[in-house]
């Protein structure tokens, strides 16, 4: 193998690239993928964010992976590679869980779908899919299910925000009201029959997430039927820069970020994804002893006081100056009009009202934990 | 957007308006549209020694930091405190947004900086790219 071969990385491409270029989108690599970041046409980032907080906005989330699971043991090779309890799921239910490395960290946290009887559907980060899948085939040997990697089969398109509803239910038949949130059913949708539709977002809002065939014609078709569809309800494109500043000010988890390999459960704070009853999965072990030894950190939300924007790898500092933790992510938060971050620190400094200094260019700047998560949508149902 | 043909520019984006003796500095159009909403700027105080091509403050947008590079070396005299408080105003029109008034310290310095069309000319080139 050539020198050159290791180490050209290959940029995958979504079925709805072209698209993006002609909407004039900025175009990011993330994770190996190019992808949209912001589109000057919906008014950039805080617009982005904006719309889908108060209206609706669409996301192609085709680079997340897809793993499904299915055959008479499924549920057993689900329960034992996931930490989530997955024999609560009916069917047409789905869970936020994470499979973890014997040691209790991250290999990747996942939305769990249980489709059918038997038959369940793993949905996993761009930058993680290859290894997920491994992980997942590789963990299940002993199971009688099949393992498939079905991540390009589908183009992914999230619909977000309180009218998401209303925009998708102009293309389907099914009944939307009828779909709880973390729900699925499967119905027609822009004249595709049998497309997944699922409640399910990484935005805090309420929104569906739908699995089209995933050929360039059809991604395309659907995409521009949606938009066209959302013209009433004020949707725009949005980009990763608002799915990131809209996952941050709800405290939804980035792989690498607030969760990884050398995190684990507790001090990520995802206790309630977590059934130590199950009689035992990957990473229980670990957790336990874990649990036994006390944290040693803790993910705490950070508003800044003094001005500055802490940014993600920023080191924080107590009053003395002193190194304590680090930032895991943090942003301009466009709906919260604040500047917010995540971080790791001792939980002596997780109490709510305490103050940390974040170092911004070598100056120690004021911010105070606050409760998270920064926003929470009004409920409606 | 046209770039003032009174104006000089830097390849780092940003721009100076000199009359001899002052120079009122900001960034230009294409810098304000490659970094997206711009949600910080920090700039130094008055009184503060500049150094052109040296880094003089930092502007924010939601996704990222960029730092700031002088097109002339002089002397801070007046900061325009309005983008502490408004930094979209850089995005709503980056040549009238102006951040720094300084007193240069060599006006031949400008010479050798990008006239409007050869700047253009840049931009257009780096957006090829």
């Amino acid at each position: 193998m050539s020198a050159v071969e290791a180490t050209t990385p290959i940029v995958h491409k979504t079925a709805l690239n072209p698209v993006h270029r002609q909407m004039g989108a900025k175009m990011v690599e993330f994770n190996g993928w190019d992808m949209p970041v912001e589109y000057p046409s919906s008014g950039g980032i805080i617009a982005e964010h904006n719309a889908v907080r108060n209206g609706v906005g669409i996301f192609d989330v085709s680079h997340m992976g897809d793993i499904r699971l299915h055959g008479p043991e499924a549920l057993f090779a689900v329960q034992h590679i996931t930490m989530n309890d997955a024999s609560k799921l009916s069917i047409g239910q789905a869970q936020y869980s994470a499979m973890l490395y014997p040691q209790g960290t991250f290999v990747d946290d996942v939305i769990v779908h249980r489709l059918a009887e038997t038959d369940y559907l793993l949905v996993i980060n761009a930058g993680t899919r290859e290894k997920d899948f491994h992980w997942v085939r590789d963990n299940t040997h002993e199971f009688d299910c099949y393992v498939e990697n079905l991540s390009d089969d589908f183009t992914q398109i999230a619909i977000q925000g309180p009218k998401g509803v209303n925009l998708l239910q102009k293309l389907t038949d099914t009944d939307l009201s009828a779909i709880k949130f973390y729900w699925l059913t499967r119905g027609t949708v822009c004249g595709l029959p049998n497309t997944l539709i699922a409640r399910t977002g990484y935005t805090g809002e309420d929104g569906f997430e739908i699995y089209v065939p995933g050929d360039e014609p059809t991604s395309a078709m659907a995409w521009t039927r949606v938009l066209e569809a959302g013209k009433e309800f004020g949707v725009v494109a949005c980009g990763l820069g608002a799915r990131n500043t809209l996952r941050l000010e709800s405290k939804l988890a980035l792989y690498e970020h607030e969760i990884s390999d050398r995190i684990n459960v507790w001090e990520a704070g995802l206790d309630r994804f977590c059934k130590m009853e199950k009689l035992n999965f990957m990473g229980r072990g670990a957790l336990e002893e874990a649990k036994a030894e006390g944290l040693k950190r803790t993910l705490v939300g950070l508003e800044m006081v003094e001005r500055g924007i802490a940014r993600d790898r920023y080191r924080v500092l107590d009053d003395s100056g002193r190194e304590i933790g680090y930032v895991t992510s943090g942003s301009y938060a466009p709906f919260l009009k604040k500047n917010i971050a995540l971080a790791y620190v001792p939980p002596e400094f997780s109490k709510v009202g305490g103050t940390v200094k974040v170092e911004i260019r070598g100056q120690g700047v004021k911010a105070q934990v606050v409760p998270t998560p920064f926003y929470k949508r009004p409920k409606k149902f | 957007m046209a770039y003032p043909s009174d104006f000089k520019y830097t390849k780092e984006h940003e721009w100076i308006k000199a009359d001899g003796k002052t120079g009122t500095v900001g960034i230009t159009n294409y810098a304000q549209e490659s970094l997206g909403d711009i949600v910080f700027v920090e700039l130094p105080k008055v009184g503060t020694e500049i150094t052109a091509g040296k880094a003089f403050g930092s502007v924010e947008s939601v996704k990222a930091v960029s730092d700031l590079y002088a097109p002339a070396s002089g002397t801070v005299t007046e900061v325009n405190t309005e983008l502490a408080t408004a930094p979209e105003r850089i995005n709503k029109d980056a040549h009238a947004a102006w951040m720094l008034k300084i007193r240069l310290k060599n006006p031949a310095e400008l010479n050798g900086l990008l006239s409007a069309p050869d700047y253009e000319k840049f931009v257009a080139e780096e957006a090829g790219h």
